[in-house]
């Protein structure tokens, strides 16, 4: 096999992953530029892979777990994991990154899955909603948000608890205006934020 | 969602060579088999998923080697076209050295849109005008033949463009360029036969009366690699300032920017900047000859803010933006006094 280009970035989708989709494939084909590996050592520079518009399976790291998912170059995260995984913890509401109820991690950072694509993923972890608790033990800022009635009809809900376990991780000593500035992303059209903002403080000091 | 496929590209000669059209081109004139660069992928997504694009390929740029750095050194600061706009964010150069650009990025969109958002891709999105991002209205910008935001009665410009606003009253999505603009920072490109050429931003941005089917100059094949902004002087002040409707997040109304060299209390260059006044940003040059080579006072300030506005002409539901701009003007001049 021909070696990977040098200075491959973690998130590039390698091109290892390809074959190995590529032998698992029955959907649909991945079409590896043939023409570019022949002409590659002629060339000075490195060139990438053609993926087809159709269906390629793909391997993705989800809370810990190696996944195999087939996805086409249009899907996006958010509907790889809902339709794929059968993961629906995740919510599509604006599905244009304007409300983030569909924040999920990449290697730790909240980004909108619904304006991720799915083959951006590669090599990077993601974390949903669903590995955010361990088993049936909810994380302390999901008991704060029962405890705090910070959730009506919980469509913004498994968006904005991760922007909040994003702040604890980062910030255990939080003030108002960090929580409030941690969910500037995250819209709820039932008004539940002031519950959010006391939920998140008291979680806060519960895990101190 | 049209279905397309997806090229990785894996170098810069790479990608420009893949490329065939800009997504400008591609909403203006469909040409149907466009392949276009990617690299957040926020903006074009938004556009495909409206249906106002159908690219054939995204060629992603994303990953390029060698395109995610941030540095600064006496020449100023370098940003890889895919440096995202939370690590400028974060960045010890730009929040020590640059505050009214870590000003502008801090408040540009929200943290996990900013953890996505590259540099080359926010300068180059294109307007949230939302008659332009509708399918159902084909404006002057789609190759249509009418503004639907400037009609007096039936359209909504309350975000609008008040300056330059003759013909597509839109205005520049891009709040981080009002600020880079006022570094007077620089844009290098390489096109399709790998030849590079650097663009001061006061030259990247083209207006509509210039052509209107493009907000900006690239071509098919050019690729932004790099954005560049001179180093500040030990004596420089800046500031930036936006105005949004909700305090959580959201486009701007009206944000100024103002990079300053001060010798005490006396001004010796200028740059005043403003976003989302014109559909693209501008350099209110007559405002900053008010204060240039002179102290900054209260009655300047007043002045140089009211001549900032002088040309203005608001639309039906946006005269606010004159006393807004005024002020924050205003208030930038007396805080770099
Ligand atoms: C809800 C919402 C709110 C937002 N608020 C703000 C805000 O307040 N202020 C602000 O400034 N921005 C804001 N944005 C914009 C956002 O932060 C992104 O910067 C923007 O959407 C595109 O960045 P991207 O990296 O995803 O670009 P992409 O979508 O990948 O690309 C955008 C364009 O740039 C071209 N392109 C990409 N990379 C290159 C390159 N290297 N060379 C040449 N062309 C290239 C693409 O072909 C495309 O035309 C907001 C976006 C959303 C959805
Ligand atoms: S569903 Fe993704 S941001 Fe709204
Ligand atoms: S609880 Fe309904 S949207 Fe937030």
């Amino acid at each position: 096999m021909k070696k990977l280009a040098s200075g491959k970035s973690k998130k590039s989708i390698s091109r290892r992953g390809f074959i190995r989709g590529a032998g698992l494939t029955t959907a649909g084909t991945v079409v590896l530029n043939s023409g570019v590996l022949a002409f590659e050592h002629k060339e000075s520079y490195p060139k990438g892979d053609l993926i087809a518009e159709g269906a390629v399976e793909i391997k993705m790291k989800v809370n810990g777990l190696s996944r195999t998912l087939s996805v086409e170059p249009r899907t996006t995260l958010a509907d790889a994991l809902r339709d794929q995984l059968d993961m629906t913890g995740t919510k599509i509401v604006c599905d244009r990154g304007s409300c983030s109820a569909c924040t999920v991690y990449l290697d730790g950072k909240p980004i909108n899955s619904c304006m991720t694509m799915a083959l951006d993923v590669g090599q990077q972890e993601v974390t949903t909603i669903e590995g955010i608790s361990s088993g049936e033990k909810l994380h302390p800022v999901q008991e704060a948000f029962i405890e705090h009635d910070a959730t009506q009809c919980g469509y913004c809900t498994p968006g904005m608890v991760m922007s909040c376990v994003h702040l604890l991780k980062h910030n255990s000593n939080p003030t108002l205006d960090d929580v409030k500035h941690a969910t500037r992303g995250n819209l709820c059209r039932c008004g539940t934020y002031p519950h959010v903002f006391k939920a998140t403080l008291s979680a806060a000091e519960k895990m101190k | 969602m049209n279905k397309f496929s997806w090229y990785e590209a894996k170098s810069v000669e790479d990608a420009v060579k893949q490329v065939n059209n800009t997504v400008s081109e591609e909403l203006y004139l469909p040409s149907g088999k466009a392949a276009i660069f990617k690299s957040g992928g926020i903006d074009v997504l938004d556009l495909v998923k409206e249906g106002l694009i159908q690219p054939k390929t995204i060629v992603n740029v994303r990953n390029i080697p060698g395109l995610n750095k941030i540095s600064f050194d006496d020449n100023g600061l370098r940003i890889g076209a895919n440096v995202t706009l939370a690590e400028i964010e974060g960045n010890e150069a730009v929040k020590t050295r640059y505050a009214a650009l870590h000003e502008a990025v801090a408040h540009a969109a929200t943290p996990q849109l900013r953890n996505m958002s590259t540099i080359a891709g926010n300068l180059a999105q294109r307007t949230r005008c939302w008659y332009f991002r509708s399918s159902d209205h084909p404006c002057f910008r789609k190759g249509g033949d009418k503004c639907f935001a400037k009609h007096s009665e039936t359209g909504q410009n309350e975000n609008h463009a008040i300056l330059e606003n003759d013909r597509c009253v839109s205005v520049y999505a891009s709040s981080v360029a009002t600020a880079l603009l006022a570094y007077q920072g620089s844009v290098m490109i390489t096109n399709g036969k790998m030849e590079s050429r650097q663009v001061p931003l006061s030259e990247f941005f083209v207006a509509p009366d210039q052509d209107v089917s493009r907000e900006n100059i690239l071509e098919p094949n050019d690729l932004i690699t790099e954005i560049s902004v001179p180093a500040p002087d030990m004596n420089t002040k800046s500031y930036y300032s936006k105005q949004v409707q909700r305090a959580s997040y959201d486009w701007s109304m009206a944000d100024v920017a103002i990079v300053a060299q001060m010798n005490g209390d006396t001004c010796e260059k200028i740059t005043i900047t403003l976003g989302a006044a014109a559909p693209i940003p501008i350099r209110a040059y007559e405002a900053e000859k008010i204060v240039l080579n002179k102290k900054i006072n209260e009655e300047r300030a007043t002045r140089a803010a009211k001549v900032a506005m002088e040309n203005a002409k608001p639309l039906s539901k946006n005269s606010y933006k004159l006393p807004l701009f005024e002020s924050i003007i205003k208030q930038g001049l007396l805080e770099i006094a």
